[in-house]
């Protein structure tokens, strides 16, 4: 996989038309009562993907977890796992292991009983199943502590054997939710790497649930954005960040300037819009398929504006001006939030590229943004 | 405010440890009155002990409440433990409510009419299906089990509550069948509570008189019923004997207990200790 992904010539599964989904969801919907969880989702996963669906709380992410591993029936739909159809199957025969966000270690029994317990269910012979357990507790790095109870170890160290204990069984299918949640910002800094390097080691596809964005876009291969029971757009981490379709999408992924406006000139190659709130005209670099008066939205990302005491050479557009409000010092980046002229408060961060800053922007400073026709990204929802 | 408490707090003390001990102290004390009077000292004796190993009816009576309350316990364990289960895993169901209120009513009802509703509906029982014959051991377990499956229920019940429902989904997801999850996952975790569970429904069959009193019939008269009916006639020294015995196994089941536990948790403790330590 490592390898596949260095060729040139790897191809990504989900932009080659004849690839055969590895797990396709279609039309799920589920209900409960009258509250719509998950609503006409339809998802198509391949083989050896690490797919993270975020979203906030209450999106139906975990319902959707959920039903992957059986413990939800959806109410409609269907769910097909390497091309078979998944209903009425109940977990405890699907080839699909999930590690729990509590871990849900089982108190009672030893690291390696707890990694064992799938093994033996499948009725394999002794020494199997202690060569795969002992092989797995290696390969989390835990061996030294097989004989340890759950509550002797550390919330890393549970952590690596409820993946363990999911990951021994070889499933088809690894379900994890919020599967760094409850490290601490150290520690999930580090795991996010062992991760992704068990995923390629193991080959196992993964689908990990969460609501941390900066989590998501270290992980995946790719991200399914939910919102309100929808999936609201998949992509690469790139694509979503980047290119995001909708205005929830751009503002719930990192964070993101959105300014109102309509269009005032188009061509095929170019487009100028009218922001009122921006008080500029705001010129991009290629055409957009909207009606002509219609509202549109445009999004800046705040490291992609320039900030400067001094008007840019052309200050006739993509350029606004304002006072500088509060000033965060990050170490490595500084944020500021301007104030414009017509109140809009605009966040900006730029690196620190010197330790010792001649003129340094300060509080009450009058500045000038300017950006990139490139980095204004057209919402038209 | 300072020179209030000075005086206060110790006499509650006293008073509290008055309340609580000085009947127990009066009783361990007079049951080795050498005197068969007992409210006259008589000096040290510890005849009445002897005595009492030498009394059938009192060591049969014991015997048969032992049995009583051990057999009591576990069905009282296996059908709270079933209740529980069904309140707290079956999630919303058509006379959940009523089930909730019935289990919990032998908590506050009136032993009384426990009792009595008990015996009619044995007699009622004998009468249509011929079952049970008559009034014996049968009836008291049944009545027993009856009200103390309410306490176990209760304590279960918050046992299960706590219990992260995620680990009995891992089990499932790990491929054990919901049969195998409970006994392999569910059993063992929730069994310091099934323990506590029997021990507290033997307790409460042990020293049960009234619900016994109905639901007993010849040859099966209950420790509890012995000591009751012979106080009746005036207190015997034996029975001072009798309760200093009980009392004796009773305080020395409880220290044992608590010893094991206080060092249970001082090892878990100090395991977790050692974990964070090495973590670092």
């Amino acid at each position: 996989m490592n390898e596949a992904r260095r060729n040139d010539k790897y191809v990504p599964p989900w932009t080659d038309p004849k690839a055969e989904p590895y797990v396709r969801i279609e039309k799920v919907t589920k209900k409960f009562g009258d509250f719509v969880a998950v609503d006409d989702v339809s998802l198509n996963i391949y083989k050896n993907e690490l797919f993270c669906l975020l979203g906030g709380s209450g999106c139906g992410k975990s319902t959707l977890l959920r039903m992957l591993a059986g413990f939800e029936q959806p109410t409609s739909g269907s769910i097909y796992l390497d091309g078979v159809d998944m209903a009425g199957i109940p977990p405890y025969n699907r080839p699909v292991n999930m590690m729990f966000q509590s871990y849900a270690l089982f108190p009672h029994m030893s690291v390696e009983d707890n990694v064992a317990f799938g093994l033996k269910q499948e009725r394999l012979a002794k020494n199997e199943v202690s060569k795969r357990v002992n092989d797995m507790l290696g390969l989390v790095q835990l061996a030294q502590f097989a004989k340890r109870k759950p509550h002797q170890l550390s919330g890393g160290q549970r952590q690596r054997v409820a993946l363990a204990r999911a990951l021994v069984k070889q499933p088809k299918l690894l379900l994890l939710d919020e599967p760094l949640g409850a490290l601490d910002k150290k520690l999930r800094e580090q795991t996010q790497f062992e991760l992704v390097n068990l995923q390629d080691r193991t080959g196992v596809t993964f689908v990990v649930v969460t609501h941390d964005q900066e989590e998501a876009m270290t992980l995946a291969s790719r991200i399914g954005v939910m919102n309100q029971g929808r999936i609201v757009q998949v992509g690469t981490p790139t694509e979503i960040y980047e290119f995001p379709t909708t205005r929830f999408v751009a503002d719930f992924i990192g964070s993101v300037n959105m300014f109102e406006g309509r269009i005032v000139d188009e061509d095929n190659d170019f487009v100028r819009i009218g922001a009122e709130d921006a008080r500029c005209t705001i010129f991009i670099n290629h055409g957009v398929a909207a009606a002509p008066n219609s509202t549109l939205w445009v999004a800046i990302r705040p490291e992609k504006v320039n900030i400067s005491r001094e008007p840019p050479p052309d200050a006739s557009e993509n350029c606004t001006t304002g006072i500088v409000q509060d000033i965060a010092y990050m170490g490595d980046v500084s944020i500021f939030n301007v104030k414009l002229d017509g109140g809009k408060v605009v966040k900006v961060t730029q690196p620190n590229l010197f330790r010792h800053a001649e003129e340094t922007i300060t509080w009450e400073d009058r500045v000038y943004l300017h950006w990139h026709p490139a980095s204004g990204v057209v919402l038209l929802q | 405010m300072n020179q209030k408490r000075s005086w206060f707090l110790p006499a509650c003390l006293i008073a509290g440890f008055a309340f609580l001990y000085v009947p127990i102290l009066s009783l361990v004390i007079f049951s080795f009155n050498a005197s068969k009077l007992v409210t006259v000292w008589g000096g040290f004796s510890a005849k009445w002990y002897a005595e009492l190993l030498g009394n059938s009816q009192i060591l049969d009576a014991a015997w048969l409440s032992v049995r009583i309350a051990a057999i009591n316990a576990s069905l009282a364990v296996v059908l709270g433990t079933m209740v529980a289960l069904v309140l707290t895993r079956l999630g919303p169901f058509r006379g959940r409510a009523l089930l909730s209120g019935m289990a919990t009513a032998p908590l506050v009802m009136p032993e009384v009419i426990t009792g009595l509703s008990m015996l009619l509906l044995f007699v009622s029982l004998e009468q249509w299906f011929g079952w049970p014959q008559g009034r014996g051991v049968t009836t008291i377990v049944i009545a027993h089990a009856t009200f103390s499956l309410a306490y176990v229920a209760v304590i279960v019940q918050s046992r299960l509550t706590q219990l992260d429902e995620s680990i009995e989904e891992a089990a499932l997801d790990l491929g054990a069948r919901p049969a195998k999850v409970f006994f392999v996952i569910t059993l063992p975790i929730i069994a310091p509570a099934l323990i506590s569970g029997w021990l507290l429904a033997f307790t409460l069959s042990l020293d049960d008189l009234v619900i016994a009193s109905f639901t007993s019939g010849p040859g099966s008269t209950t420790l509890p019923m012995v000591i009751f009916s012979k106080v009746r006639l005036g207190v015997s020294p034996e029975i001072n004997a009798l309760a200093t015995i009980l009392i004796a196994i009773v305080a020395i089941a409880v220290v044992v207990a608590g010893y094991f536990m206080k060092r249970q948790e001082s090892m878990r403790q100090r395991d977790i200790q050692r974990a964070i330590a090495a973590n670092q």
